[in-house]
């Protein structure tokens, strides 16, 4: 069980101005999938970052099986189980694919093992084994490789930042299939896309008033469907 | 042969005691051992201290192992190396230097490396220095390497600096003929308040002419590195030039890359990069559960891969 409280961020513009990203979030996330959904700019990201410890927050704390994490390492949270999956995959000169997805097992991988971790995202490994984690692959190939080494370091919290972003729409259903896998941890996706959505066990709204609303999905689904301005992307897309 | 002979020589050049094919095993300035065969001779200078290495035409697949050790102070090791590639050759050359030093005396090696490759030859030069050692004697590499590419012929040159080395002053000269291409890939390691200078200079003179020079650096400590190249594009050719440094503590690397179109038909290109690990890399190595010095180790060593 992760559990946020009274969570809050706050940055300064370049006038100095203090402005809340997060204010007063308080969030459950159990076994299963949570998507998170909302507006551009309405925190969803910084959320994630909160929770994988790469920024702290200003106020409030995170809760992991009852342990205070707030003040935890980002090293020390992966090695508790917490995995994320950028919304902008790192790029490195040099580290090949494999070498990635060793470092992400903390273990040397056989060829069966990288296909096994690479198959899942719909590559072959013999294309991408050797290949470094640079520009020459393309956004999508990034983006895979990204979700390969969550699913090669495994754990017990996953942190995927839109990672439909840039995977064609065929592969979707795979994607899916990869996500519900995971079922039996603590799953929390921001998403904007509505196969994601129907997915989720559980649905939290974003929204620019931070106000966040969390729901199981029918729940949500209907408030979406209801109008207002959380039609934005479901109604577009009925 | 003792034991630090052959660590010198598993980490310059993956030997593990005497090479097959043809060598040359040169130790504290004197030939330690030799083959010479009927495709590749190694016969000694007569005017002055070094080898001339003759591949015979048409000869493919074979390597040449030409190392170097220096295991003691106060000896400055001068040689001239001479390689003659016959036309339509195909051969690998293993080359490369380790120092040992435990005196206060410097150890320093001087490699004056000439390549002649006639019509069609191709050759992968790998040159690797290291130098290890408690003493308080500097352990320095001065190598000039030399490169005449006839029409069609490919030369590709990995050389890495692996660490230890107190100062190296490498220069590089080519000059690319028509339908030739030089490509050069050079890794960089500096630590503590070592010192290394790397300057290219590249003609490419001869239509269809290529160069694609890709310098890899990392300096740590109180390091200084300057990387500096020259390439002059004197005909329809293609040149690229690369200088991407990774500084950490107070280290200093100095790019300085020039490229001269002489010819309007000439194609030159040059990218430069200087900076510290991208904090991004760290935290993406952290969350799969490295530390912050694990992270940047596994950075630094795909970097320099």
């Amino acid at each position: 069980m992760l559990e946020l409280k009274q969570i809050g961020y706050t940055v300064k513009d370049e006038t100095g101005k203090k402005q809340d990203i997060l204010k007063g979030v308080n969030l459950t996330f159990g076994k299963g999938i949570s998507v998170i959904t909302g507006p551009n700019g309405s925190g969803k990201s910084t959320l994630i970052k909160i929770l994988m410890g790469f920024e702290k927050p200003t106020s409030g704390s995170i809760l992991f099986d009852g342990e205070d994490i707030t003040g935890m390492s980002v090293t020390d949270r992966a090695r508790k189980g917490f995995t994320i999956a950028f919304q902008q995959p790192v790029r490195f000169k040099g580290i090949t694919v494999k070498k990635l997805l060793e470092l992400a097992c903390g273990t040397k991988l056989d060829t069966d093992g990288m296909c096994e971790c690479l198959s899942a995202v719909g590559l072959c490994a013999r294309n991408y084994i050797d290949r470094p984690v640079d520009g020459t692959l393309s956004g999508g190939e990034l983006k895979r490789i990204e979700l390969a080494s969550a699913i090669a370091k495994g754990g017990e919290v996953f942190l995927l930042d839109e990672p439909e972003a840039g995977i064609d729409l065929w592969s979707f259903e795979d994607l899916v299939k990869v996500f519900r896998k995971l079922h039996d941890k603590i799953v929390i996706i921001v998403s904007h896309q509505q196969r994601i959505l129907e997915t989720a066990d559980q649905i939290v709204l974003f929204e620019n008033d931070k106000v966040i609303t969390a729901g199981r999905k029918e729940e949500m689904f209907e408030k979406l469907s209801q109008g207002r301005p959380l039609c934005w992307r479901i109604g577009q897309e009925n | 042969m003792d034991k630090i002979d052959e660590e010198l020589l598993e980490t310059i050049a993956d030997l593990h005691g005497v090479p097959e094919g043809s060598f040359n095993i040169r130790k504290n300035g004197k030939l330690l051992a030799r083959n010479s065969d009927s495709d590749v001779e190694i016969v000694s200078k007569k005017d002055k201290d070094g080898i001339d290495i003759i591949v015979k035409p048409g000869v493919k697949g074979k390597s040449v192992h030409i190392p170097v050790l220096l295991t003691v102070g106060d000896f400055q090791d001068l040689v001239y190396n001479d390689f003659y590639i016959g036309e339509n050759a195909d051969v690998t050359i293993i080359a490369g230097c380790g120092i040992h030093n435990d005196t206060c005396g410097d150890a320093v090696h001087d490699g004056i490396h000439t390549f002649h490759l006639e019509k069609n030859a191709k050759v992968r030069y790998v040159e690797r220095h290291y130098a290890n050692g408690d003493g308080s004697g500097k352990k320095e590499f001065m190598p000039v390497t030399k490169i005449f590419l006839k029409e069609r012929s490919s030369f590709t040159m990995e050389s890495t600096q692996l660490g230890g080395v107190t100062y190296t002053d490498r220069k590089t000269f080519a000059t690319v003929g028509k339908d030739a291409q030089l490509i050069v890939k050079e890794k960089i390691l500096t630590d503590g308040d070592e010192r290394a200078i790397t300057d290219f200079k590249v003609n490419l003179r001869g239509k269809n002419s290529r160069a694609d020079i890709v310098s890899r650096s990392v300096a740590r400590g109180k390091s200084t590195q300057d990387f500096h190249s020259n390439m002059i594009g004197k005909n329809e050719c293609f040149g690229h030039v690369e200088c991407d440094g990774i500084v950490l503590d107070s280290a200093r690397i100095i790019s300085v890359p020039k490229i001269d179109a002489v010819s309007p038909e000439a194609s030159l290109v040059h990218e430069a990069a200087v900076g510290k690990i991208a904090g991004e890399q760290l935290l993406k190595l952290m969350s799969l559960g490295l530390t912050e010095q694990e992270a940047e180790d596994a950075i630094i060593k795909g970097f320099l891969h």
